[in-house]
């Protein structure tokens, strides 16, 4: 049975689509076989943080329409196995989906994939909530700050009420708080809000916490998921992150201030 | 030039019933004088409804009427009574009420109980909602911002937090075990007696019976601590929840 994974947080620019990519291709690299679908009609941009945006011939919108069948349509990840890509259409608006269609596409993904990411829209209309509708699973994507807080908290809220499950009176979608753009250095200087604020204000399970990284910039320029640089903080987190999803205990990292080693205090490293 | 506009709209109030085996006046007088006279101020000019359960005879509207006058009470209507009976009640000026369903949880307040030897014909005065009472409305969860609770005619009990930019009302009290960060509005019908309980106070609004505090007025004391507010002589109080 394929899990329905939404990633979501009500407000834009917060990293869901990097999250997407990241945590889909973490997936896809543990064995699972994942789609993910940018539910971003009109905006698409899942498909450049991929780096496959030179390979779209047909989108999500088509496939409702059953102007294309899925085999044509999905894209498949050249660097990972078990990776497919459904990319959004870029010429259409949030309209062209419709919950039976949607639903119908879901359907069959769910049989021949582990994991269908739904990389949710930003704001709380109608795309939003088709992206979240048919979620057993929700990754909310938060900034530590105020406004990402709060935008969070009411992306929960619909979760809770207007998801297929709620309507139905199914178990509850099961919640994970992924904290993005983390910056303890901030935190320390009381700029930004710290993982206990977040988690006290939101009351949900804490899935992962992504530091601040110039590698995350430099993976969505090069359209190469961050987890791929292992090298690199955030990739490291997010790696860490999926396998929390897979529902292994890992320790959190990166969230204290680097102590700087002598050297690097001397010549400012 | 705007016209007047009429407006009825249904609420619900607390109103003293008044039970007592005999209803002639003078059974009357005597005992609701005792009773009076412990607590005078407590039934000033306080609505009461009669109870006619099980009453066979039609009891003298009129009389009581001026008894109930005399005493600094208002007799507003009767309950319980069989069809026969109302249409008297109604014809003396009366409102015929229907009797809430439990009536027998009513609370009796007759400290005098144990110590009246006759026990038959003492007057029981118990305080009731005439109309049916609702179970208090409980939720489970957290309430999320953007959401929406309203217990109507009720109280509301919140097991979790209530969120920035929620709003959590009730025309009875409200109780909150997690932190409220939201808007809290208790006797949304205009009781003034309700109160807001929460165990971490940061709320971005309180409100009771239409009085409202915004944050910058919760600041101080109580501020991110457990507290509970309330109406005294129309302003609102803060105070410790133990």
């Amino acid at each position: 049975m394929a899990k329905i994974i939404v990633v979501t947080s009500g407000k834009g620019g917060v990293g869901k689509t990097t999250s997407s990519a990241a945590i889909g291709t973490g997936l896809a690299l543990k064995g699972h076989k994942t789609v993910i679908i940018d539910f971003d009609i009109g905006l698409r941009n899942l498909d450049l943080i991929m780096g496959c945006e030179r390979r779209v011939v047909y989108d999500f919108v088509n496939v409702i329409n059953g102007e294309a069948n899925l085999k044509q349509t999905l894209i498949k990840d050249k660097r990972t196995d078990n990776l497919f890509i459904l990319p959004a259409s870029q010429t259409r608006d949030k309209d062209a989906l419709t919950k039976e269609g949607v639903e119908r596409v879901l359907n069959e993904l769910a049989k021949d994939f582990d994991f269908i990411l739904c990389d949710s829209p930003a704001g709380i209309e109608a795309g939003a909530m088709m992206a979240l509708y048919f979620a057993d699973e929700a990754v909310v994507v938060t900034n530590p700050e105020v406004s990402s807080v709060r935008d969070s908290d009411r992306i929960l809220g619909m979760l809770s009420s207007k998801s297929r499950r709620a309507e139905n009176g199914q178990d509850a979608i099961k919640e994970h708080l992924l904290l993005t753009r983390y910056n303890p250095e901030r935190v320390e200087k009381g700029e930004m809000l710290s993982v206990e604020d977040v988690k006290e204000i939101l009351s949900i399970d804490l899935l992962g916490v992504i530091p601040e990284s110039q590698a995350v910039l430099n993976a969505s320029n090069s359209g190469q998921p961050v987890i791929l640089d292992t090298d690199s903080d955030a990739g490291q987190a997010y790696l860490d992150t999926v396998e929390r999803l897979l529902g292994e205990k890992v320790p959190f990292r990166f969230l204290t201030v680097e102590k700087k080693g002598l050297l690097k205090r001397i010549f400012g490293g | 030039m705007s016209e007047q506009t009429l407006e009825l709209k249904g609420s619900l109030f607390p109103l003293s019933v008044l039970s007592c085996p005999d209803l002639s006046v003078a059974a009357l007088q005597q005992q609701l004088s005792q009773k009076l006279s412990q607590a005078p101020a407590f039934f000033y000019q306080a609505p009461i409804i009669l109870n006619l359960t099980g009453c066979q005879q039609t009891p003298d509207f009129i009389a009581i009427k001026t008894l109930f006058v005399e005493l600094n009470l208002v007799l507003v209507g009767v309950c319980g009574a069989s069809n026969e009976i109302k249409q008297q009640a109604q014809q003396a000026g009366l409102a015929a009420l229907q009797l809430g369903k439990d009536s027998k949880a009513v609370k009796t307040v007759d400290t005098t109980a144990a110590e009246n030897s006759n026990a038959t014909r003492q007057t029981t005065v118990v305080t009731n909602n005439v109309s049916v009472p609702m179970d208090t409305k409980i939720v489970e969860q957290t309430v999320r911002s953007g959401q929406q609770v309203y217990a109507k005619g009720t109280d509301l009990v919140i097991k979790g937090t209530v969120g920035a930019g929620a709003e959590v009302i009730a025309d009875g009290n409200i109780h909150i075990y997690g932190t409220l960060r939201g808007k809290a509005i208790a006797g949304a019908s205009g009781d003034t007696s309700k109160r807001i309980f929460c165990n971490n106070l940061q709320a971005e609004l309180v409100s009771i019976a239409g009085n409202y505090w915004l944050s910058e007025s919760l600041q101080g004391e109580f501020w991110s601590k457990a507290a509970c507010v309330k109406l005294q002589d129309d302003q609102l109080v803060l105070a410790d929840l133990v």
